[in-house]
């Protein structure tokens, strides 16, 4: 077919035409209006008042103890300060929750699959385990309200420890501004490890037996052969499903609405439930909905280097395979 | 360097299928062994079994004295080399080779040593730092193999490695697995569905059918003296040619045809007297107008095509009701529908007896 004719290429700017339009009208547009607003007086109707440079970014980043606590901070070692603070902000909340969102969901989805392929009712198990995957993220908020309840006749994981332990007084765990986020996460985990265990466990059944029999002939046990053999032959899915954790975890927002509407005070806020606050809550203040334009320009900017790799990443590995 | 016992092995997969039935095998100690029959007759599942890969139903294992019918397949010291190469495809040609010698921490030097060196023998020397992928069937195909002598294990297991190669390079192989093997005098488990591969590369050839041995010997053994019909066809290419005759005193009647006997073909007619016997003989073994031998015995025939090989030729005929096919030097002149008259040997002929299917003429 004349690809490189002027007729061809006419026909098929032609047929790709529909798809442009709604791209064009429903991300690429109201991407670049807020880009825009993110540095201007505006407002929602199409009005930029004036120009504000980064006064939003830097308002943000230094003066916002809501977004980015500054003042928690001190010494040298960020790393320490970010994996203990816990009342950093909504963008500290946020790294908390890239740390330990990713790393529980790979490790715990990457063993239900290896487990998942050896069990005896694989289907079912697997059915039982990706589920939550399948409810929205309001119900998995309204379940875990429930396990996670300081009344004693709902409040599962008290009655559990309760069970253990007769003095145990019932905890409200997302009343407590040090637990709230950790409790939040692991609800999160629940929700989507199922995804991480079915496309892993996928990918497990797509390396031949062959390969995995030739390393037990060869001397390999099963752990050899998970560490030898199968992790290095999953790093394209491992990388393909971190990518998708951490664009799910930086816009994370429905579960934290549902479950604490960012409570108690401010400490369970995450970057996403600023940028709605800012944008739909506060904007008649004096910040304007160009701040909360801003929230989303930093989002923006935290996922497109992930993004960019990925798309490269597959790239490079379909030409060589 | 060790020996490989099959005692009564059997192997019943999940679904009821038995692969394996009874199989007595006795592998000496650096003998190329070769495990041949036609597809789905469980060759490869024996050789499974072997290498732990398939836990036995029943009998027993022993590599040398050890019965390892329970010992998993790492601490078999056994390599094999698998259809599909199973290479493992993240890792360099030198990781694959090194792979089996890191697991076992042999020291850094030592599997350089090793690894070069087999890499020396299987030309391989060039490719050490490529990728799987990135290499030729031939060359994946002979990193399997050093994947299995870098490990120097007390046998090698190959289920036919030669089957993703194209024909002349199969021909090529064959002779570098031979070579390889009485060089390092390892034994060797074999498995193919060719019996061309199985007869110039063992040392003794196992026939299976459907999951039973049928006969174990010598590539010479099997040619001349095949025990049953399934051999008998099996063994040789063209493959035999086989008809039904009434036996008779020291005859066999071959339609309107009255073949007369010596030797045991006339023994076993005498002995079936009256009975409807099965007849074999070899294409090669038909002479075509004979060469008046007083033991010959002529087969009258109609040509029906004249296939050509050059230094050969093929002559597919019809004989008292019976296709056969003869093959002669392509000398002799012959056309389609030609009347001509086929000599054999009496003594290269197979009398089959038709309801146990056993040869009744194998000698020795
Ligand atoms: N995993 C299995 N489960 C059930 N039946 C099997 C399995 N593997 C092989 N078989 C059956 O066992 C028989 C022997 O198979 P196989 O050993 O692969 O034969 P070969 O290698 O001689 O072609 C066949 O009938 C095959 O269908
Ligand atoms: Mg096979």
């Amino acid at each position: 077919m004349g690809g490189s004719s002027r007729f061809g290429r006419f026909q098929g700017m032609l047929f790709a035409s529909p798809a442009l339009i709604v791209l064009g009208l429903f991300v690429i547009y109201p991407a670049y209006y807020t880009i825009r607003l993110a540095f201007y007086q505006g407002d929602f109707n199409f009005h930029f008042f004036h120009y504000l440079g980064l006064k939003n970014f830097k308002d943000l980043l230094t003066n916002d103890p809501d977004f980015l606590d500054t003042s928690k901070f001190h010494g040298f070692n960020i790393v320490k300060e970010l994996v203990y603070k816990s009342d950093g902000g909504a963008l500290i909340n946020n790294v908390h929750w890239v740390i330990f969102y990713l790393s529980f969901s790979l490790i715990i989805g990457l063993g239900l699959a290896v487990l998942a392929v050896r069990v005896r009712y694989e289907r079912a198990v697997k059915t039982a385990i990706f589920v939550p995957m399948a409810i929205s993220a309001t119900a998995v908020g309204i379940i875990w309200l429930f396990v996670y309840s300081p009344n004693p006749d709902t409040g599962l994981l008290n009655a559990i420890i309760h069970g253990f332990d007769n003095g145990f007084h019932p905890i409200a765990w997302v009343g407590r501004p040090s637990l709230v986020n950790y409790c939040l996460i692991f609800a999160y985990i629940w929700a989507s490890v199922g995804f991480v265990m079915v496309v892993l466990s996928a990918a497990i059944k797509g390396i031949p037996a062959e390969i995995m029999e030739a390393a037990r002939v060869d001397g390999a046990g099963e752990w050899n052969i998970f560490r030898r053999i199968m992790f290095p032959m999953l790093s394209l899915p491992i990388s393909v499903v971190t990518v998708w954790l951490f664009v799910n975890v930086i816009k994370v927002f429905d579960i934290i609405y549902v479950m604490t509407s960012g409570g108690p005070g401010t400490s369970s806020r995450v970057i996403a439930f600023t940028m709605y606050e800012e944008t739909f809550q506060n904007f008649s203040n004096t910040r304007g909905p160009g701040y909360g334009a801003a929230v989303a320009v930093i989002m923006l900017v935290l996922v497109a280097p992930v993004m960019v790799l990925n798309v490269r990443r597959f790239r490079s590995e379909r030409v060589v395979t | 360097m060790a020996t490989v016992t099959f005692d009564h092995v059997t192997k019943a997969y999940a679904d009821g299928t038995i692969a394996v039935n009874e199989l007595d095998l006795l592998i000496k100690d650096g003998e190329f062994l070769v495990l041949v029959g036609p597809s789905g007759c469980g060759k490869t599942t024996a050789l499974r079994c072997l290498a732990g890969l398939e836990e036995i139903t029943a009998g027993q294992i022993k590599i040398d004295a050890r019965i390892v019918n329970r010992v998993p397949p790492k601490d078999r010291n056994i390599a094999m080399v698998f259809q599909s190469y199973a290479l493992y495809p993240h890792m360099t040609v030198f990781d694959n080779l090194a792979f089996g010698l890191k697991l076992m921490k042999t020291p850094k030097q030592e599997i350089k040593r090793r690894v070069e060196e087999a890499a020396k023998i299987l030309n391989l020397e060039t490719l050490l730092e490529r990728k799987p992928r990135a290499l030729s069937g031939g060359q994946r195909q002979r990193v399997a193999l050093g994947r299995a002598i870098v490990r120097e294990p007390a046998a090698f297991l190959m289920d036919e490695p030669l089957s993703n190669l194209d024909a002349k390079l199969r021909v090529q192989t064959r002779a570098e697995i031979l070579r390889l093997q009485r060089r390092l005098e390892t034994t060797t488990v074999y498995v193919t569905h060719d019996q061309v591969e199985a007869m110039t590369m063992g040392d003794r050839i196992a026939v299976m059918n459907l999951g039973v041995l049928q006969q174990i010997g010598t590539p010479p053994e099997l040619y001349d003296n095949p025990v049953n019909v399934f051999v008998a066809a099996f063994i040789g290419s063209p493959a035999m040619n086989f008809a039904t005759a009434k036996a008779d005193d020291g005859k066999l009647v071959l339609g309107g045809t009255t073949l007369h006997l010596s030797g045991e073909a006339a023994k076993a007619a005498a002995q079936n007297r009256g009975r409807d016997l099965l007849i074999g003989f070899r294409p090669e073994d038909l002479v075509l107008n004979g060469n008046g031998r007083a033991d010959d015995v002529h087969i009258p025939a109609q040509i029906d095509v004249v296939e050509y090989l050059g230094h050969e030729e093929l002559i597919h005929a019809q004989s008292e009701g019976h296709e056969i096919v003869a093959l002669v030097p392509s000398e002799q002149k012959v056309q389609a529908g030609q009347e001509v008259k086929f000599a054999i040997q009496s003594n290269k002929l197979h009398v089959f007896d038709p309801e146990t299917e056993l040869n009744l003429t194998a000698r020795g």
